[in-house]
């Protein structure tokens, strides 16, 4: 059976030319970037070429890429750094819809005795910034709020939120896992202090990521050892999947327009053509300021993991903001916090589409799952209730 | 992605038994589309007042639609009171198990079945003396008790797996293992001490029959079967099923989830028990 995958913001396929760029680097060229013999120093410069062609994707200097483990990696360095550089300040800010990389530290950081204040959205799932503005105090360490939501693809205005806080001396960090490679980036322009971005999101594998620190940010390692990374992160690189990312981000800024047209075009006609197919069904999230490869569609009355088990039937790969697939026994944090209602959350499909989609995929999709929100809708209790409702009304 | 056994993956891709019984005899409905799940359970009795057709309809996952699907395939044929005697794990069992994080799915099966089973004698199912503990899902000290006594749950996250509760904002626990600690409590009252003095084969086997005689018999001769102690084994003890109970479909449960606990509780936890043909 073939693969459907439209599940990209989980983890995307590694790239055919990016894994033919880091495969040498195993087996023929193993050594270790620090050595002093050249054969350790022909993989440096294999390094460094990773360094720029990332730097080069998102406007930055290669000497403000810091190489990590993953995303999770480069967001806990970033706040746990801002925090040390700020001793006497006790303040984080936040949004209710960071990924858990984020919350669930905060949240931590909140029962060792640190104010967080967690920003709201509203019910379109965008950010309130009069609110973001008045919770800057001179007490505030740092603000790190994601760049594009992971669950809805909704873009939040991080650049302006950067600025206020610039203007108040506050230190400003990005998420940026989901924005990087699907939608232009310019650290160049703008004010973000520091940014975290994950290999495995754009075609590279899982395993690596990045985070940038803005030169003259006061920084502070996370992972203390070696010299490695300037000394600001111990640990022997990554060589293999570094090589990979740097490669995967050269692919990423040729496919920048691709991504923002031809999958956008199939992301739109996917949405478009369910809606219209599947009565009470409705987008979660404002569809203007969004990532061209996300929708996120709650089809009222039925339970989400049930949806992806059906649909899987058919090789079809996506997500559920659903309590029985978010691992907990409520309904994803995200759509609860746009107020998304019970009957909606629970029935939550996200689809993320990449370069690699094809109309044939979105087809499939268009003709497949109608029919299994028709059998679940049968088997549902609220259902034929809602119907009879409708009905007399 | 769980791991669910074919036998849940056949129910919810093939379900039996959807849809409503119209003027059924007992209905109820339980769960709320808040909590993720939910299950409205009908089923209607023919002339010998045995569960004719049992129909279901569910909101929920796959385990949940899996759940109440061999729910109602273990109702038909059922006398009422057979039926009342239906656990969660049996239901599970019918599935080949369940992943631990998804037994609420199963006991939802059960409450169903209780509460339809009032609807169908006319029974208030109002319990007002329970109190509410889990306040994200709505669950009863009494929901909690009953399930850490029906299947030996000794910790918070194994209630949550169970009935939820505490499955959400996380407040409830201490109340929660207050309750396991409550049940444990009287259970060893009524256990007396802890230290067993170890039993020669002639005294064990003696207790064995003492405790058939006391505990076991009279439940099973109510529903018209019959139990007889054909040997113990170190300690397998074998014992072949008489009457109603050897024909009974249900006597597998029956042996694993009574007469096995039984002996345990009142003769030595290490005993299995295993049927025999006769």
């Amino acid at each position: 059976m073939r693969t459907v995958y439209l599940d990209n913001n989980a983890t995307t396929m590694v790239a055919k030319e990016v894994l033919d760029e880091m495969l040498p680097f195993f087996h023929d060229y193993y050594g270790n970037p620090s050595s002093m013999h050249s054969f350790g120093g022909q993989v440096a410069r294999k390094v460094t070429e990773a360094r720029q062609r990332i730097a080069s994707l998102i406007g930055a200097k290669p000497e403000e890429i810091i190489f990590t483990s993953c995303g999770t990696e480069s967001d806990n360095t970033a706040i746990m750094s801002a925090l040390a550089n700020n001793p006497g300040k006790n303040h984080i800010i936040t949004s209710r819809v960071e990924h858990p990389a984020v919350k669930v530290l905060c949240e931590h950081l909140a029962q060792k005795g640190y104010r967080v204040t967690m920003l709201s959205v509203d019910t379109e799932g965008r950010l309130d910034m009069d609110e973001y503005e008045a919770s800057l105090t001179p007490d505030t360490a740092i603000a790190s709020i994601m760049w594009a939501n992971n669950e809805t693809g909704v873009i939040f205005p991080v650049e302006k939120a950067a600025r206020l806080a610039r203007e108040r001396g506050i230190r400003f960090h990005t998420d940026a896992v989901q924005a990087v490679g699907k939608i232009p980036i310019n650290m160049k322009s703008n004010a973000i202090d520091m940014l975290s971005l994950s290999g495995h999101k754009l075609h590279a594998p899982k395993g690596v990521g990045v985070l940038y620190v803005r030169k003259g940010t006061r920084f502070s390692p996370f992972l203390i050892g070696g010299h490695q990374e300037k000394g600001r992160r111990g640990g022997t690189e990554n060589v293999p999947s570094i090589i990979a990312l740097g490669k995967a981000c050269e692919l990423a800024a040729a496919n920048m327009e691709k991504e923002n047209t031809y999958v956008k075009a199939l992301r739109d006609r996917l949405e478009t053509e369910l809606l219209k197919a599947i009565p009470q069904s409705r987008v979660n999230g404002t569809r203007e300021d969004r990532l061209p490869n996300t929708t996120n569609i709650s089809f009222e009355f039925i339970e989400g993991e049930s949806i992806l088990l059906l649909m899987d039937q058919y090789g079809i790969c996506a997500s559920s903001g659903s309590a029985c697939t978010s691992g907990s026994l409520q309904p994803s944090h995200v759509l609860r916090a746009m107020g998304v209602p019970y009957t909606m959350a629970h029935g939550s499909v996200r689809f993320s589409l990449s370069v690699y989609n094809t109309d044939e995929d979105i087809d499939l999709v268009i003709k497949e799952l109608p029919p299994i929100i028709e059998k679940l809708r049968v088997l549902s209790p609220y259902w034929a209730t809602t119907q009879g409702a409708c009905a007399t009304a | 992605m769980w791991e669910y056994t074919d036998k849940v993956r056949e129910h919810f891709l093939n379900p039996k038994n959807a849809g409503e019984i119209e003027n059924p005899d007992g209905v109820a409905e339980v769960g709320s589309i808040a909590c993720g799940d939910a299950l409205k359970l009908s089923f209607k009795l023919d002339e010998n007042k045995r569960i004719a057709d049992a129909k279901f309809k569910t909101f929920g996952c796959a385990s949940a639609i899996a759940s109440a699907s061999a729910l109602t395939e273990i109702l038909k044929g059922k006398t009422v009171e057979e039926a009342m005697k239906i656990t969660n794990q049996d239901i599970a069992d019918y599935l080949g198990g369940l992943p631990p994080e998804k037994m609420h799915c199963s006991v939802l099966g059960q409450e169903a079945l209780e509460k339809a089973i009032e609807n169908y004698r006319g029974v208030s199912h109002k319990k007002p003396e329970e109190e509410i503990v889990c306040v994200c899902f709505g669950v009863t000290d009494g929901e909690i008790e009953r399930a850490v006594r029906q299947n030996h749950l000794t910790t918070v996250e194994e209630v949550t797996n169970y009935t939820k509760a505490g499955g959400g904002c996380g407040n409830c626990h201490e109340k929660i293992q207050a309750i396991i600690d409550r049940v444990y409590a009287t259970k060893r009252a009524e256990e007396g001490p802890a230290e067993r003095p170890k039993l020669s084969n002639i005294q064990k086997i003696r207790m064995i029959e003492e405790t058939i005689e006391r505990e076991i018999r009279p439940s099973l001769k109510h529903d018209g079967g019959d139990i007889e102690l054909v040997d113990v084994v170190g300690n397998r003890v074998l014992v072949a099923m008489r009457g109603a109970c050897a024909t009974c479909q249900a006597s597998q449960a029956t042996m694993k989830g009574f007469v096995e606990w039984k002996l345990k509780e009142f003769v030595s936890p290490e005993l299995v028990v295993e049927e025999v043909a006769s």
